[in-house]
């Protein structure tokens, strides 16, 4: 995984509450069994309009220039700022791949689906959760000053605004670590190899129907 | 000992290592597995140079993109690919699986409690959002990514954080006509998409007693819905009458030692809860949504509401959003609302009692002419074979319906059952977002029995009176 230390993006806002992993990565794109190349495809449904298909050429496809991310204003922003319960639904990891694919980086919200803040953590892509009033106001910010950008320190957990003003976020301390680090999760837990099969020998007996075929690793 | 919840003893039981952090590794008793969510984290297993721990903890079926008329051939390359990368990855691992066309297959959490394979007490993940399903047998079941997906795979745990407890308290009973689909539509309606987020939900009181099994599956189903990863019933009767005799589930005397530890997945009676939530099942009509978020629901006796009513601007705007994708204006009574398709099925509502419901609204009777498409899509090889049996296939065929193979199918479209654009549905399924059923196509969510009672009359109707 990509560590994630200081980011310094352009802002792009998105203003609607409940934005699922549906609407960010529409189901199509499943059906692709590689996990890079979702970008051209992030938000399709409202990106485009007309149908994408999985390997499509997206350079030729009619854009919806309504959408917010086809404004010229926010081409190569790296923090998406969203609302309320932000990538709910799905449990579809592919959502924070299309989000960083695209270039996405960071996505400040005043909440997220606890799926989607989980895969997110694993994939170098950072949500930050700020009080509604907070989001509320950097939503005008952004709105009203063209080429906004903030400076995501996880390090020291604080977002920086263009006018200097920091402000703090919360943040889990052991997830922080594996961000900060880029830390590989299966790499970690392995080296926990004899407390599982001490684990597994315990339960063996107490709930011996759990393990009916054990097989166990090397 | 001090009183913990459901929740807490499942928890317990299954912490292999407490970080210093506050979060814990915790043992993953089930994994089961589908072509869309595994791909990539096989394939990350195997660069990694690593095997999956234990293979019997595994079960693999093929469900979200399959195609329901013909089984025997997969038109689409690309989902054929996905179909074939599994069949690759279980074989080369030895994972236990269910082919397509074998009974056994069929939508991961609909065969899952069907195998036994899903047992109370277990820890169950699966990279999928409706894993929750399984938690209707007293078991901690919730959604993974893919990145956790290869963790489970490598380890038999994950690194989780303890969510906090919510009890849903359902009082009284579930009037005629009225469901437990209608039932946990009213409370996601009630506590919102976001409501139970960093919570895990039991549903507990009279109401939540009183369903089947099969019931309680529809209620912990949509538990993702409210925001919560888990929901949980605790174990009773029904439920061991539920698990006995299942291929997976333990026989003889291991299943008199089985019995006598799930007896104790209940919360003791002073356990504390974070959040109560108290609802009362008997005034509940049946629910229809009108919106594209699962919390936008109404009876099917009110109208669609009024997003100038709404003192929340942010939450009006999204109203306003999501009336003009759904085309619907505001006050149109919810029975004014005609429909294109009915889709009956998912892992909400496929099993042999919601097919039982749908069957017992629509026999002798026919769709309405203005139905373009109505579909039967059974959970599972042995829920349609099981339906065949008592003649169910008749009664829907005969009514102008389709019935077809099992599978995931226009829950969300991943094969090629889907919505056209601008077309309206009556689903049993658990989405009502933007393009789910297809691009552009407009779902609302109701019970089998009122999906069954739109497709006859053309447009919503209270099926307690039809």
């Amino acid at each position: 995984m990509e560590p994630f230390t200081i980011l310094d993006g352009l802002v792009v806002p998105l203003d609607r509450p409940n934005v699922d992993t549906d609407a960010i990565i529409p189901k199509q794109f499943l059906r692709s069994i590689q996990r890079a190349g979702f970008g051209p495809y992030l938000f399709d449904e409202w990106r485009y309009l007309d149908r994408g298909e999985w390997g499509q050429d997206c350079s030729q496809r009619p854009l919806n220039t309504d959408f917010i991310l086809n404004q010229a204003r926010y081409r190569g922003a790296g923090i998406l700022l969203a609302r309320e319960n932000f990538g709910c639904g799905s449990s579809r990891e592919h959502a924070p791949w299309a989000l960083t694919d695209y270039g996405i980086r960071c996505v400040m919200a005043p909440s997220f689906a606890d799926i989607f803040f989980s895969n997110c953590c694993k994939n170098g892509l950072l949500p930050v959760r700020l009080p509604a009033d907070v989001i509320d106001r950097l939503f005008r910010e952004v709105i009203a000053t063209p080429g906004y950008r903030l400076v995501v320190d996880l390090a020291a957990q604080t977002v920086t605004t263009p006018a200097g003003e920091r402000i703090t976020f919360e943040f889990d301390a052991g997830l922080k670590d594996r961000l900060l680090h880029g830390l590989d999760d299966i790499g970690i837990t392995l080296q926990h190899a004899e407390a599982i099969r001490a684990y597994e020998a315990r339960r063996s007996t107490e709930v011996p129907w759990l393990f009916s075929i054990t097989v166990s690793a090397d | 000992m001090t009183a913990r919840t459901l929740y807490d003893k499942l928890w317990d039981a299954h912490v292999v290592h407490h970080y210093d952090d506050g979060s814990a590794l915790i043992y993953i008793d089930r994994h089961l597995v589908h072509e869309v969510t595994s791909p990539q984290a096989f394939e990350s297993l195997k660069l990694a140079g690593r095997r999956p721990w234990r293979v019997d903890a595994n079960l693999a079926v093929f469900d979200h993109n399959v195609p329901t008329d013909d089984q025997t051939v997969i038109h689409d390359p690309i989902s054929r690919l996905q179909l074939e990368t599994l069949e690759r990855n279980v074989g080369e691992w030895r994972i236990p699986n269910f082919r397509i066309r074998d009974p056994r297959n069929g939508i991961v959490h609909v065969v899952g409690p069907e195998q036994g394979a899903s047992l109370p007490g277990m820890t169950i993940v699966c990279g999928d959002s409706h894993t929750s399903t399984n938690g209707a047998l007293g078991a901690l079941a919730f959604g993974i990514g893919t990145s956790e997906v290869e963790h489970a795979l490598a380890t038999q745990c994950l690194v989780l954080r303890k969510a906090k407890n919510m009890l849903v308290r359902v009082g009284g009973r579930l009037g005629p006509g009225v469901t437990a689909k209608d039932l946990i539509l009213a409370i996601i309606g009630r506590i919102g998409t976001a409501g139970g987020t960093g919570h895990t939900i039991e549903y507990g009181g009279e109401a939540i007693r009183a369903l089947s099994i099969e019931e309680r599956m529809t209620i912990c189903n949509m538990a993702i819905e409210a925001g919560a990863r888990a929901g949980l019933v605790a174990v009773d009767d029904k439920t061991i009458d539920y698990v006995r005799g299942r291929p997976f589930a333990p026989a003889g005397e291991l299943w008199d030692r089985a019995v006598a530890i799930w007896r104790d997945l209940h919360s003791d009676p002073e356990a504390h809860f974070d959040r109560i939530v108290d609802i009362d099942a008997g005034t509940l009509p049946p629910q229809v949504t009108w919106g594209t978020s699962p919390e936008m629901v109404v009876g099917v006796g009110d109208r669609v509401p009024d997003p100038a009513a709404e003192a929340d601007p942010i939450r009006a705007e999204g109203m306003r959003h999501a009336l003009r994708y759904m085309d619907l204006k505001p006050g149109t009574p919810i029975t004014g609302i005609a429909v294109d398709k009915v889709f009956i099925g998912s892992c909400t509502n496929s099993r042999l009692s919601d097919l039982h419901a749908a069957a017992a609204v629509i026999r002798g009777r026919h769709v309405a002419a203005t139905i373009k498409q109505a579909l039967v899509v059974p959970g599972s090889g042995l829920v349609k074979q099981q339906a065949e049996g008592e003649g169910l296939d008749r009664v829907f065929k005969d009514a102008g319906f389709e019935w077809r193979e099992p599978g995931c199918s226009m829950c969300l479209g991943m094969n090629p059952d889907r919505l056209a654009p601008g077309e309206r549905c009556a689903s049993t399924s658990n989405r009502n977002f933007e393009g789910r059923q297809g691009p552009g196509g407009r779902t609302h969510l109701v019970s089998p029995a009122m999906a069954a009672a739109a497709a006859l009359a053309g447009h919503f109707v209270d099926v307690r009176r039809y």
